[in-house]
């Protein structure tokens, strides 16, 4: 196993307002490898996975305190664009979410966006490829992405993030809204994707973390509802030998 | 005893379940009278449009058969009121479309910009503050801003435009834009307000800026309510009156100079029906030709817009 960082939180909080939704997170997500994240509704799974692409800046009143690194830098500090952030570290949502443009425009959106100079045409085919999407749409680019099977429409959405290279792929549930069969599709690409990109995955299927994933984080909200890290280690143990309590009973079915 | 109590039990059950079945029959009759009271409410709005098209059509048809359709569309030079006459309707046109172009050049940038800040960029405080007083403007009667372009603008724009004549066309349109701002924008804000978060999400997650999500995605997204908006807001300045009568003067001429006198279609009724023409001429008529072709072109536009909101809309 790699010991390198893709990102390092450091004693993160996070605030909507007055309501407190992390409180004191620190962990290491190692690059090359899975990391899901898991626990009860509520506990601030996909509050965590926003604050790792600064997407919680979009929240009216919500603040962070805390560091996250990625790449030796903060970024939360100041001077840092946040947009670059989002683009090198990239999200996919729990409902699929293309854009109702084409098939091809979806793909081409990040690379336009961020004024990439390079062939967008192959830009395209290869996030397409590197999506298990492309010979399913290859004749199809111009037409709406709307038209897609929602399985086919979150690997766009994959692909759409793939297409700007980016270093970290943030990925929020992204199976709650697929079938069996479009999730196993979903579940086989992330697997082989693992050997380019970091993967954050915030998963309320205990299955999918203990299939896809190499390290798990289990989360869990304190008495004031903050969420809080209860145990953090690679998923074999956090699955086969828990050393908290909470997170057997949470393992095991008995709550959550 | 007990028999005459059961008796007068049941008396009372008989009595009561009748009264019961009255009321509902009372509460069906009322039932229908609504009905059909709503129902003539709502036919009364679909006769009064027939019978104002009906009425155009028949006093057009009047005027059609003294002149011929060919000159009134063919016509550079509209004169009904002087030796000869001349029945071309495009100097009106020309007119009608002078005024409503530089109006809309005025609200389309100004209301679009208004609605992207409302919608993209305001916090939900300043949003609840600014959306009514922008609507304000729509409330503002259209004498007052009839007077305020031939008082305020026209002086104004004189310091800029030395030779330019009182009634001209570009105060008249400047102002007739800042009136319709509201109707652009906030008919675009309510469309693109009603664009999903997740599509957001989505663009904000690919390192777009808040300008780009918002015309890069918000605004494509939400095109067919953009330009139900602008079309709205055009048939509206096409129908203006107050105004152009005000501002614009009453020279009819095809021109496409903003600094000269011209008349639109509507100022033209307003003279004609207003001034002395006497009854039953083919000069009275001729109001009734313009109507027409007013109402044409505002249903032509509201065609097109109902259209293109059914071919564009957009499944999220």
């Amino acid at each position: 196993m790699s010991n390198v960082a893709a990102l390092e939180a450091k004693n993160l909080e996070l605030w909507y307002g007055n309501f407190q939704a992390l409180r004191g997170i620190s962990m290491v997500i190692p690059r090359n490898q899975i990391t899901s994240i898991i626990g009860p509704s509520g506990c601030g799974k996909s509050s965590l996975l926003r604050c790792f692409n600064r997407m919680n800046d979009l929240i009216m009143g919500s603040k962070v305190k805390g560091e996250v690194l990625f790449d030796g830098r903060n970024i939360y500090a100041t001077g840092i664009d946040p947009t670059e952030i989002r683009y090198r570290i990239g999200m996919v949502f729990q409902k699929p979410n293309p854009f109702p443009k084409s098939i091809f425009d979806n793909a081409a959106f990040g690379p336009r966006v961020n004024g990439i100079r390079g062939n967008i045409e192959e830009i395209v085919e290869h996030a397409l490829r590197r999506a298990a999407l492309w010979d399913e749409v290859k004749d199809r680019l111009r037409r709406g992405a709307m038209e897609l099977s929602g399985g086919q429409q979150q690997r766009l959405c994959i692909a759409r993030a793939l297409a700007l290279e980016p270093e970290v792929i943030l990925m929020d549930e992204p199976c709650s809204a697929l079938d069996p069969v479009a999730t196993i599709k979903i579940e086989d690409l992330m697997k082989s994707l693992a050997e380019d990109y970091t993967i954050v995955i915030v998963t309320h299927n205990m299955q999918q973390a203990a299939r896809v994933s190499d390290m798990a984080a289990f989360f869990m909200m304190d008495t004031d509802r903050a969420g809080i890290l209860v145990e953090y280690g690679t998923t074999t143990e956090i699955f086969t030998n828990p050393k908290d309590k909470r997170t057997e009973d949470y393992i095991t079915g008995r709550f959550g | 005893m007990l028999r005459s109590y059961v008796n007068s039990a049941k008396t009372t059950v008989d009595k009561s379940s009748l009264s019961l079945r009255r009321v509902r029959s009372q509460t069906r009759l009322r039932e229908s009278v609504i009905q059909r009271l709503l129902l003539a409410c709502a036919l009364l709005s679909i006769f009064t449009t027939i019978g104002i098209v009906v009425m155009l059509l028949v006093q057009a048809a009047g005027f059609f058969s003294e002149v011929s359709i060919l000159d009134f569309f063919t016509g550079t030079k509209w004169a009904p009121l002087f030796q000869p006459q001349h029945f071309g309707v495009l100097p009106l046109v020309g007119g009608t479309l002078l005024t409503a172009g530089i109006a809309i050049l005025v609200a389309l940038p100004i209301g679009l910009a208004s609605a992207i800040y409302l919608s993209e960029y305001a916090r939900d405080r300043v949003r609840r503050v600014v959306k009514p007083l922008l609507e304000i403007l729509a409330g503002i009667p259209t004498v007052v801003y009839g007077y305020f372009a031939l008082t305020f603008v026209t002086p104004v724009l004189q310091n800029i435009f030395p030779n330019m004549i009182v009634f001209n066309a570009l105060s008249a349109g400047l102002v007739m834009g800042v009136m319709i701002i509201p109707m652009v924008s906030s008919l675009s804000e309510d469309a693109m307000v009603a664009v999903p978060r997740s599509l957001r999400d989505a663009a904000y997650g690919l390192g777009a800026t808040r300008l780009e999500v918002a015309t890069r995605v918000v605004m494509p997204a939400a095109i067919s309510g953009i330009v139900a908006a602008f079309i709205l807001a055009l048939s509206r300045a096409f129908g203006e009156t107050m105004i152009v009568a005000l501002a614009a003067g009453s020279t009819p001429k095809l021109t496409l100079n903003p600094l000269e006198s011209i008349q639109t279609m509507t100022a033209y009724i307003v003279q004609i029906s207003l001034g002395e023409t006497p009854h039953g001429t083919t000069e009275y008529y001729t109001i009734y030709a313009v109507g027409l072709l007013l109402f044409v072109m505002t249903l032509l536009m509201n065609l097109f817009s109902q259209w293109f909101v059914r071919r564009h809309r957009e499944r999220y």
